[in-house]
């Protein structure tokens, strides 16, 4: 999205602060998934499709009503189908509406190298700015939840933008204004955890006594929740994580190990310089000449110790 | 050869040897400075000389791809003679004395002294890191093929390795400023009798053992 934005909080590669005089009062944003109203209609993917003008290929079945089959360039959300059976022997129909989390510590920003390709709102949205992308790949490497994908025809990182252009004009996401059952709602974060407290309730009361919300704290929460019946087992909703957080190697890469590193490679450099200045160059002077020239004139080539082949066999200009 | 060049000079450098080494050169400077633009927000305009940020993620790997295949010719001429012994090591034991100049208490040195070798393994050991890594995480063409954990791991191996590398790459550059004669010996592939005699007198009886005192034709 390349409307003009006061309001950024963080802008990738970036180590000045990004235009944010414009705050967002009413607090972040969120989308809240509740898993337990979902049917699987996908119309929030139609509806994904249809606003932001994406149409991806024609997929093949693969044994799923998942379709297509994953997250691409070109499909931002997707429906994920697991079919898990419980402890009692019943058969759960799990599904999850996939897609980017909008992490409030997000690890694709952190490991982009190119300066505001990837920024995020004050209101929370975490958007990329493909006029900036370079076609890395650093922000798939830098995502905790495999979101990020590279388009093939222009090698430019995609994925959903949280109706970026629509929140910011004071609509609602395209998924949340297609969704038939009110599995997808949109608000202030603050209201969506007490609307999801809520939903957590009922469940229980209903005996899914692990119900609970998914806001990750290891990525300093998400702008996009889930409700889940079995909140202790993320897992069973195809592979979510369960403890997500920006992976060890990308810190040590993209932390402070790099303004350290660029240092040590100046000082590397300045360390030379001042070694010139206080001990000077290694210079060969007229005695080593003499020494050399006195050492060639005495050796006589009869006398060479058996062996002493001469030159390499790379210095052939140096045989006799 | 220049015609400047004094009668008794010694061969260093075969014109095949030089001119791989600045291949190697050439495609390292613009390996590092392409790859610095990724490395660091604050040296990105670096890309700028490649065309900006997509010419230089296009450009990069091609670019190291080329520089480690002409290293691998300059590493296979040089290999046998960089091979660490024990008198290496006691050279570079005495790196307060290297570094002071006071090259008179040192052991002789052959074709390479320790420093030389030490930093040739260096550079070997962060060739193969780098090539291994920079395909792991090359787009569009193979990074995909791979889990994103493996990814992450290379992706911190090639910073680590191309900073380990630039380093050892100052140090060596450096080395060859202050070595008076050293940036000659590459460039038109001879030293003075003295300089063999002073810096490598191991390699200076070894050869002149069997030529005395002339530069062939080249």
């Amino acid at each position: 999205m390349a409307l003009q934005s006061l309001d950024i909080v963080r802008r990738s590669a970036t180590s000045t602060p990004p235009p944010d005089v414009r705050t967002s009062y009413a607090g972040g944003v969120a989308k809240l998934i509740d898993t337990s109203k979902c049917i699987g209609c996908k119309a929030c993917q139609v509806a994904c499709m249809e606003w932001n003008d994406l149409r991806d290929e024609i997929g093949s079945n693969f044994g799923s009503y998942q379709n297509p089959a994953d997250l691409t360039d070109r499909t931002w959300t997707l429906m994920r189908f697991s079919e898990y059976e419980n402890p009692k022997g019943d058969l759960e129909w799990l599904i999850r509406k996939d897609g980017c989390m909008h992490c409030d510590d997000p690890g694709c920003l952190k490991a982009c190298p190119s300066p505001g390709a990837i920024v995020q709102y004050a209101n929370g949205i975490v958007d990329f700015q493909e006029e900036n992308c370079i076609g890395c790949g650093y922000c798939v490497a830098g995502c905790p939840f495999n979101i990020p994908r590279i388009s093939r025809r222009d090698h430019k990182a995609y994925k959903c933008t949280l109706c970026s252009d629509r929140v910011a004009v004071g609509l609602e996401p395209a998924c949340i204004k297609a969704c038939p059952t009110g599995a997808l709602v949109f608000g202030t974060k603050e209201d969506m955890k007490e609307h999801a407290a809520e939903r957590i309730e009922d469940l229980k009361s209903r005996g899914f006594d692990k119900a609970g919300l998914y806001d990750p704290a290891g990525v300093g929460g998400t702008h996009v929740m889930y409700v889940l019946h079995h909140a202790d087992q993320p897992a069973l909703y195809a592979g979510l994580v369960e403890n997500p957080q920006i992976s060890l190697a990308v810190r040590l890469w993209k932390g402070k190990t790099k303004p350290l590193a660029l240092a040590a490679m100046a000082l590397t450099a300045v360390a030379g310089f001042f070694h010139f200045v206080r001990v000077g160059r290694n210079e060969v002077d007229e005695r080593d000449e003499a020494a050399a020239r006195q050492a060639l004139a005495g050796t006589p080539r009869g006398t060479l110790p058996p062996g002493a082949g001469g030159a390499t066999g790379r210095n052939p200009e140096n045989r006799p | 050869m220049s015609d400047s060049e004094p009668r008794d000079a010694l061969l260093r450098y075969t014109s095949g040897v030089r001119t791989n080494h600045w291949l190697v050169a050439l495609s390292f400077v613009l390996a590092a400075l392409s790859g610095l633009a990724m490395f660091h927000p604050a040296l990105f305009w670096l890309g700028n000389l490649f065309g900006g940020g997509p010419w230089t993620r296009i450009l990069h790997p091609f670019i190291g791809l080329f520089m480690m295949i002409v290293f691998l010719g300059l590493a296979a001429a040089v290999w046998d003679d960089n091979l660490l012994r024990p008198a290496d090591w006691q050279w570079l034991r005495q790196w307060r004395d290297v570094v002071n100049n006071r090259e008179e208490r040192l052991p002789e040195v052959g074709r390479y002294n320790g420093g030389q070798k030490l930093l040739f393994f260096v550079i070997v050991v962060c060739a193969i890191a780098l090539v291994l890594s920079g395909i792991l995480i090359w787009r569009p063409y193979f990074a995909g093929s791979f889990p994103i954990p493996l990814i992450r791991f290379a992706s911190l191996l090639h910073a680590v390795s191309a900073f380990v590398l630039i380093c050892a790459i100052i140090v060596h550059i450096y080395a060859a400023i202050w070595v008076k004669g050293s940036v000659h010996a590459m460039v038109r592939g001879t030293v003075t009798p003295g300089w063999a005699w002073k810096h490598h007198r191991a390699w200076f009886r070894q050869i002149t053992h069997a030529a005395h005192s002339r530069t062939g034709p080249d």
